[in-house]
Order: structure tokens, then C-alpha cells, then sequence
């Protein structure tokens, strides 16, 4: 469960990046999610609901965008997806290829509303 | 509504504080293992085998990160190298700054290999760099073959593959071959071992691998 860990590593982004006075108007946190990168989302939502419960951020609440896990291979140029996280090329079997996409953890925007909310 | 643009990595301050514990370490001269495992795979009894060989050769130190309990640092302590024990008290991983702050308890002058046994759980730890040098997962015969598909991010974040408790594969259903390709296919780039600590088979191989690992640096 180290999703508790990630929701409070979220929490902390958002104080750096909103003044204190309008943490009560963020609506929703946009994150980046690959498909490997270790999170279980209905664990991180759950997390993140419990910790902003009863502070400035109780309005907030997490949108997640998941990202496939995609390779593209040196040799024959060509990109795949699979959902296994295997980074050998299905097309040639070369394994010299590149991670493009898959393994995101990322806080990516902070959407607040511009009708000031009152702190619970 | 109104947009705040962020993109920052989630975990970018431990990514920092592991930077620095990286810094620190090459500094120092030492070369750093995370080895990371499921519980019962047999992590601490290859650290045991591994302190065995290095014993006298070079001075080795030992970080042992558990749940509960310093039953792990009790067990270390008979080799007489320096151990500090880092209880997480529920959290199930090591973090970079539990790390930099163990340091504190930890005499680094002349140590030239230091090894953290990090909490069993073969998701979590996967997450943090915790400034080493290398990770090394240990998966073992008794956990079936389909352990790196399940747990793919350990595999993939990992140098060293080391398979443990090949003494009972007559007696469990995993097949020695099938592990290793899935492992492969997740992670080409790993060095594997096959280890028994009941036999020491395999103990030999991967102990001078690591010394050599270490000469070179």
C-alpha cells in the first residue's frame, strides 16, 4: 500500500504549486499513470480522499489519465504496445529497445474553480 | 475553472534525496545493493552467505529494513559487520530519506560494500531509488515461475536477478527455464543467478561475480 505514500507525495505538489488561500477551489488533479507504473488507482483515489478529508483540499479529488505501456525497437524502427510490460520487439526480437511510454507518475495540471470555495 | 500547469514527477523529492545519498556513497567509496524481494524468498540468507564470503576480504555493512522486529539485524549481527536496523512500523518499502537518515548510525569510512535488505514486497520498493548502485531481486523456486509477469516493475528496475532455493525445484511447480525467460522478456539487460542457500550452490558464482563488480569500480 505504498499508494498512501504517493498521496501524500500528490498532496505536497499541490501546496508547492497553489497559494494556500485557494487550495479550498481545486476541483481535480490531473495525473499521468502508466500502465507500469506500480499504482493501483482505486487505492491512490482512496488514499488521496482520506488524507484531503477535513482540510483545505476536501473539495479536491484525482483524475487519472493512463498511459499504454509502448516500446520502439533500434533495429527495425518500429513501435509496439503490449500489456504485459515485455520490452523484447515483436516484429524482429531485438531487445535493444526503448520504454516511450508506460512508466508515468506524474502530476500533470491542478484545475480549480474561479468561484472562491469556503474551506470546510 | 482556471489551469494550473504542474508535470512534476510524483516522487521527484525522493528521486532527490536519493541523488544526494548517491553522491554520498561514491564519496565515500562504497557500492551500494538494494535487494529487494517478496517476504521468504530467502533475502536475508543470501545477505548471510554473502557477508560469509566477503568475511576478511574487504568490510561490508548492512542496512536491514522491516515492518516490525530487529529479528533480521539480530540474525547480521553475528558476523560482526555494521548493521542498522530501519523499522517502518506498517510502511511497506524503504524510502530515500529513511536511508540518509540511517547514516547517521552507520560509519561508512572504509566500507566498501554496503548491502540494504529492503522490507518483503515485491511491489512497493520498486518506486524508490534509494541511491544504489544496483538493485538486486531475489525470486525463489517455491513462488512459481510467473512472478517477474506479475510483478514486472521489480524485473524491470533491477541488475541482478538472483533465483533462490533451486535445492527444491524436484519438489515445486516451477519450471527454472520459464522463470528466467519471463524475467528476460521484461528486462533483457539481467545478470542471473541460481542459488541454493541449504546446498551453497550458485553462492560462489555470484559472490565473485559481485567482487569483481566491485574491483572494477
Amino acid at each position: 500500500m505504498h499508494e498512501l505514500s504517493i498521496a501524500q507525495n500528490i498532496i505536497e505538489i499541490v501546496h508547492e504549486s497553489v497559494p494556500a488561500d485557494e487550495l479550498p477551489d481545486v476541483r481535480a488533479v490531473k495525473l499521468r499513470i502508466g500502465a507500469f507504473a506500480g499504482v493501483v488507482p482505486e487505492s491512490l483515489e482512496f488514499s488521496f480522499t482520506a488524507l484531503v478529508a477535513d482540510t483545505a483540499l476536501s473539495n479536491a479529488r484525482i483524475q487519472i489519465e493512463h498511459i499504454p505501456f509502448t516500446i520502439q525497437c533500434h533495429a527495425c524502427r518500429q513501435s509496439f504496445s503490449n500489456e504485459h510490460g515485455f520490452v523484447i520487439c515483436p516484429n524482429c526480437g531485438g531487445v535493444d529497445t526503448k520504454i516511450l511510454s508506460g512508466t508515468e507518475l506524474q502530476v500533470d495540471e491542478i484545475e480549480l474553480d474561479d468561484v472562491h470555495a469556503e474551506a470546510p | 475553472m482556471s489551469v494550473v500547469t504542474v508535470q512534476r514527477k510524483v516522487l521527484e523529492k525522493n528521486d532527490e534525496i536519493a541523488r544526494r545519498n548517491r553522491a554520498f556513497f561514491s564519496a565515500k567509496g562504497t557500492f551500494v545493493i538494494n535487494l529487494v524481494s517478496s517476504p521468504g524468498s530467502g533475502k536475508t540468507s543470501i545477505l548471510e552467505q554473502t557477508l560469509e564470503y566477503f568475511n576478511g576480504k574487504i568490510n561490508v555493512a548492512v542496512i536491514e529494513g522491516d515492518v516490525q522486529t530487529d529479528l533480521d539485524a539480530q540474525r547480521i549481527a553475528r558476523y560482526s559487520v555494521p548493521v542498522v536496523q530501519i523499522v517502518t512500523n506498517g510502511g511497506c518499502h524503504l524510502e530515500a530519506n529513511l536511508v540518509e537518515a540511517a547514516m547517521a548510525n552507520l560509519d561508512l569510512r572504509d566500507v566498501k560494500l554496503l548491502i540494504i535488505e529492503n522490507v518483503g514486497n515485491l511491489v512497493c520498493p520498486s518506486n524508490y531509488d534509494l541511491g544504489e548502485a544496483m538493485k538486486v531481486v531475489v525470486a525463489s523456486t517455491t513462488e512459481g515461475d510467473d512472478k517477474p509477469l506479475k510483478y514486472p516493475g521489480m524485473f524491470r528496475h533491477a541488475s541482478v536477478l538472483i533465483i533462490n532455493k533451486i535445492d527444491l525445484l524436484p519438489y515445486v511447480n516451477c519450471k527454472l527455464d520459464v522463470l528466467k525467460n519471463n524475467a528476460l522478456k521484461i528486462n533483457p539487460a539481467l545478470k542471473v543467478f541460481e542459488t541454493s542457500c541449504t546446498t551453497k550452490a550458485g553462492i560462489p558464482e555470484w559472490c565473485v561475480w559481485l567482487e569483481h563488480n566491485l574491483s572494477r569500480r
